[in-house]
């Protein structure tokens, strides 16, 4: 399970761009929107994409992602319990 | 001929590695690539705003070069009137790629919500706060007659109280910026004249 949050704290700062945060900066519970990373609703598109190619998730509905990507915590318990990659 | 009772109050220029501001150079960086001045000038003007690295290179090219002119401009009711040649196709390419690639193409969100050049003006208006009227066209060339008549429109009919306007392109990794702010006040009269004669001054 670390490996897995490590590997997506990896891909959050590769995928979104976030130039200006390492992989230390983001704790396991920092919440990924608002005023945790900051993220936004295009970055919310770009990490379901993610979940599907790179661990064959598909959300049926997008509004399961304001739970699933709460933090890094809730991404890779969700990420383990249903991934087919 | 075009005259008006408006005035140029400042321009910005971005292109070979260089920005500058009503003619004064501001900045220079020997960066052959595009990301990498853009970056480092980015950094040189101390801007704050992380989106920033989100966007792609023509909006990057826009931002900077409003970032230049209305960074302390508290007008709100600013309209855009932008331009170019190449529309957004530096970035329609990227998606084409991505959506073509043969071992498993997708749309990437981050690609495609830039796959419009006026995209960069909503980037400008979320930065500077601006509630205003704006548009993007495609010219062969920097069309100053027609820019020129649609921003006096505009100040006449009092829609703006000031106008961002200008050319920017990007393609193929060439950039070119010639943004101004007209208003009631300024350094020059606003004509195609005036205009023509600073985007062709080197």
């Amino acid at each position: 399970m670390s490996e897995l949050k490590q590997e997506l704290k990896e891909k959050i700062i590769e995928q979104l761009n976030l130039e200006d945060v390492s992989v230390d900066e983001i704790a396991n519970n920092d919440p990924l929107f608002g005023e945790g990373l900051g993220l936004d609703s295009i970055d919310a598109l770009e990490l379901i994409v993610m979940l599907d190619k790179d661990y064959g998730i598909r959300l049926a509905d997008p509004k399961e992602g304001r739970k699933i990507f709460e933090s890094i915590d809730t991404m890779a318990a969700y990420i383990e319990a249903n991934r087919s990659n | 001929m075009n005259r008006s009772d408006y005035h140029i109050k400042s321009y910005c220029r971005i292109r070979d590695g260089k920005i500058s501001k009503d003619g004064e150079l501001l900045f220079s960086d020997a960066s052959e690539e595009f990301p990498a001045f853009i970056k480092a000038a980015y950094k040189h003007f101390e801007t704050d705003y992380s989106k920033f690295f989100k966007m792609d290179n023509l909006s990057k090219l826009a931002f900077m070069g409003a970032e230049v002119l209305l960074r302390g401009n508290d007008e709100e009711n600013t309209a855009l009137i932008l331009s170019n040649r190449a529309s957004s196709l530096d970035t329609d390419r990227k998606h084409q790629a991505a959506i073509s690639n043969p071992k498993g193409g997708f749309a990437s969100p981050a690609v495609f919500v830039y796959t419009l050049p006026n995209i960069c003006m909503g980037e400008i208006s979320i930065r500077h706060k601006l509630y205003s009227e704006n548009s993007f066209f495609i010219f062969a060339e920097f069309n100053p007659h027609l820019l020129s008549n649609y921003t006096n429109d505009l100040l006449e009919t009092g829609k703006a109280k000031e106008v961002l306007c200008g050319w920017v392109d990007y393609d193929k990794e060439k950039y070119d910026a010639f943004l101004y702010v007209i208003g009631k006040k300024g350094l020059l009269a606003h004509n195609t004249e005036g205009l023509t004669k600073l985007y062709r001054t080197k």
